[in-house]
């Protein structure tokens, strides 16, 4: 059943698209290293990084399409990246 | 009270957009441009219409800001004629496909090249099929009533479709007549406001307008959008029956309307203001002994097909007129519809009128004589120079 | 160690949206919507962004969002606008701002519509319009508009032979808004967030037409690997290829000037749309620079 005019009633339902599995590359955090500049939270494109209750930057790897801004932004290394394995 | 004022047609139209409350309108003075939106423009800066008027730079703008307007959640409004409305082309369907229930007024005439600002229907027809409920009028009293109506039909939840009043360029648009003017708070508590359920910007409802109609979905948006002009067709009667009860005003049953078509063995069949001119030849011939019918359209889409059969079933010889042209058909469209739903019976096609070129109630006189004489369905231009 | 940022949380820009890895039109709907917030209404024309946010059934938009065509993004936000005016007339947004935001490409603003973008500027709408430029029809095979820079190699401006790629120099779509004489312009790239959302923000407190030119570098487009969008646009800035700067009520100011310019070569060369070029073209693209740098005060 198409809606009226196609018209999408449900705000942000992209994500049931998990952009996650498009991935060769990971990103991965390393929170003792993390200085909370926030470049990688708001560089992402995806919006995949978030603050958890205690403050830390955590990845949402649903949706992290692997593009490695993230890695490439943070200044103090941070973040690494390794390779996808099926 | 109504009142009766002595004015043009696009008077009328203006007069009914501000009688219906309208809340935005948009429009451009492109050659030829009617004085609707003049007038409107004018209401507003002397107070009598609390309208936004945006002045926007093209037609196709035009129909963009009424788009999006319409897609907020009011009442909007906007005028054109001949080549804005082609240039409003891609509006047009979107405006459809998007379900917004916008109402204009075009004002029929001729399109390019070479230029020509008089009256034909060309510019209307070259938009049959972009999903706009189109009516045409036959004079001044009743565009001022089918704007009003316009509104009502096409903010029926049912219908949620955009409607074009077609009015003759000229012959309509820059003729007075007297009008009745309808009373203001009773048009406006027929119409009440537009408050649309399915379709506004609001952030309090964040909502998609206009995405990408994936092929697991596009063919079943058009399919909906055929339902609804096809369902408008009830709504348009039930409409013409509504503003009869409340203003005493109805043409035909909303769709069509039969003049001296009770033993009519011929009939013509057109659109428009020529159909003045056709009453006129018929009242003539009557007086003479002779009984000619017609059958005016007055709704051309959604295509009025059952009335077309069921009024002409007694027709021997049935004589559409055209105000435009498929080129390479060498016929008009009135003619091409009015052929695809008699079977059997022979349907001459008359191409009249173009550009401004008058049409006679001699024309009108040699189209009756030529369809009884035809032995089979023909075309034949009216009044064209050697 | 760097300065403590704390950027907004809300998120009106979903995932799962299907901008390519590393998209940069997708950082700038992220950013500008943060800035914004919920009370915002979105205008998209026919790009790259409007797609691959709208599959139908899904959207990655949280707040409400229209796309009609590709010219008229400038218009649909004029009636957009209106008709909100007409609503508070109805009492409806009693004591709310609702920020009309265009979100539209260099194409569709440059380009197509640029004739719907003057008519709305002219007119004073309350708009904040926002040119995403990533220097092409990225959406359709990155074919040249107005906005390629010279020498980009583009499908339909390709480097040949006989060719360097794109032979005009890129149109300043922030000085021809200014030209309108509206109260607010702004240049921005994706690259200085902080930059870029204190002029958005400044423009959606403004009443009256507002125009952001915001740089969005395109992996695709521009071609280089995805971890180097930020890279590229602060590259861009560095280099003073493209300066930041906002023209409020008229008055001209840079809002980031780069301690000491970068050479353009660093710039050039970590993009395949410029790998046809010879040092000495790089040499007449440095010149163009330094020139437009000397005439804003960045040398």
């Amino acid at each position: 059943m198409v809606t009226i005019a196609a018209i999408i009633y449900e705000p942000g339902s992209t994500n049931k698209n998990k952009t996650g599995s498009w991935r060769t590359f990971r990103p991965i955090l390393d929170n003792k290293k993390c200085i909370k500049c926030e470049n990688c939270y708001i560089f992402c494109p995806e919006g995949t990084i978030y603050e958890d209750k205690n403050g830390d930057f955590k990845i949402n790897y649903d949706y992290c399409k692997g593009c490695l801004i993230c890695v490439n932004e943070c200044p103090v290394n941070a973040l690494t990246s390794t390779r996808e394995e099926k | 009270m109504e009142k009766i004022d002595i004015i043009t047609g696009t008077t009328a139209a203006a007069m009914a957009a501000k009688l219906s409350n309208v809340e935005v309108i948009a429009a451009y003075p492109i050659t030829p441009q009617s004085h609707c939106v003049e007038a409107l423009a004018k209401y507003v800066a002397d107070g009598e219409l609390d309208a936004e008027f945006v002045k926007v730079e093209s037609e196709h703008s035009a129909m963009a800001t009424c788009i999006g307007a319409s897609a907020t959640g009011v009442r909007t409004f906007t005028a054109t004629a001949s080549q804005g409305l082609a240039l409003m082309h891609e509006m047009l369907y979107i405006a459809s496909g998007m379900r917004l229930p916008i109402v204009m007024l075009n004002t029929n005439r001729a399109l390019s090249a070479p230029i020509n600002i008089w009256c034909d229907q060309q510019d209307s027809i070259a938009e049959r099929d972009s999903g706009w409920i189109q009516i045409y009028a036959e004079d001044n009293q009743e565009t001022l009533d089918s704007v009003v109506q316009a509104f009502k039909i096409a903010e029926d939840e049912e219908v949620l479709l955009p409607v074009m009043v077609n009015i003759d360029g000229f012959i309509l648009t820059h003729t007075v007549e007297p009008v009745a003017i309808p009373d203001e708070e009773k048009v406006r508590e027929y119409l009440g406001i537009y408050e649309p359920k399915h379709a506004y910007l609001d952030p309090d409802r964040p909502i998609t307008q206009g995405p990408v109609g994936v092929p697991e979905c596009y063919m079943e948006t058009r399919k909906d959008l055929n339902d609804a002009i096809e369902g408008s067709r009830e709504v348009i009667k039930r409409v013409n029956e509504e503003y009869y009860k409340l203003f005493n005003r109805k043409y035909g049953n909303g769709l069509v309307e039969g003049y001296n078509l009770e033993d009519a063995d011929t009939v013509l069949v057109a659109m428009g203001s020529v159909c003045g001119t056709i009453k006129y030849v018929i009242n003539e011939l009557k007086e003479k002994g002779k009984n000619v019918g017609l059958l005016r359209i007055r709704t051309y889409r959604p295509f009025p097909k059952e009335d077309v059969v069921e009024m002409l079933k007694d027709a021997n010889n049935v004589a559409v007129l055209d105000k435009n042209i498929s080129l390479g058909f060498n016929m008009g469209a009135l003619g091409i519809d009015v052929s695809s739903v008699l079977k059997n019976k022979k349907v001459c096609n008359y191409i009249v009128g173009l550009g401004g070129r008058d049409i006679t109630p001699q024309d009108i006189e040699e189209i009756i004589s030529h369809v009884e004489g035809a032995k089979d369905g023909e075309t034949k231009w009216i009044n064209l120079k050697e | 160690m760097m300065d403590k940022k704390q950027f907004p949380r809300e998120e009106y820009f979903a995932p799962g949206h299907r901008g390519c890895a590393g998209c940069g039109a997708s950082i700038v709907a992220r950013m500008a919507l943060k800035t914004t917030g919920r009370d915002t209404i979105v205008v998209n024309s026919t790009s790259c962004l409007e797609v691959f946010t709208t599959p139908y059934p899904e959207s990655a938009w949280r707040v409400p969002w229209i796309h009609t065509a590709f010219e008229c993004g400038g218009a649909v936000a004029s009636g957009i606008e209106r008709a909100i005016k007409a609503l508070k007339k109805r009492g409806k947004y009693k004591d709310r701002k609702l920020v009309v935001m265009p979100i539209i490409g260099d194409g569709g603003t440059a380009d197509i519509g640029f004739q719907a973008l003057s008519g709305a500027l002219e007119r004073g709408h309350d708009i904040v319009y926002i040119m995403y430029d990533n220097e092409a029809y990225m959406n359709t095979g990155v074919q040249r508009s107005s906005s390629t820079p010279l020498f980009a190699s583009a499908t339909t401006a390709p480097a040949g032979k006989v060719s360097k790629g794109e032979d005009n120099p890129k149109k300043d779509m922030a000085m021809i808004a200014a030209a309108h004489g509206i109260p607010y312009v702004a240049t921005a790239c994706i690259s200085y967030p902080e930059d870029f959302m204190r002029k958005v923000k400044k423009a959606s407190d403004i009443e009256g037409p507002t125009f952001i030119h915001v740089l969005q570098p395109c992996t695709i487009g521009w071609g280089y690997s995805t971890e180097n969008t930020i890279k590229i646009g602060r590259l861009a800035v560095e280099t003073g290829l493209f300066p930041l700067y906002e023209i409020e009520n008229g008055e001209f100011k840079i809002t980031y000037k780069p301690a000491k310019r970068k050479p353009l070569k660093e710039y050039i060369r970590m993009q395949k749309r410029y790998r046809h070029l010879t040092d000495e073209d790089i040499e007449i693209l440095q010149k163009h620079i330094d020139e437009k740098c000397r005439l804003l005060g960045l040398e």
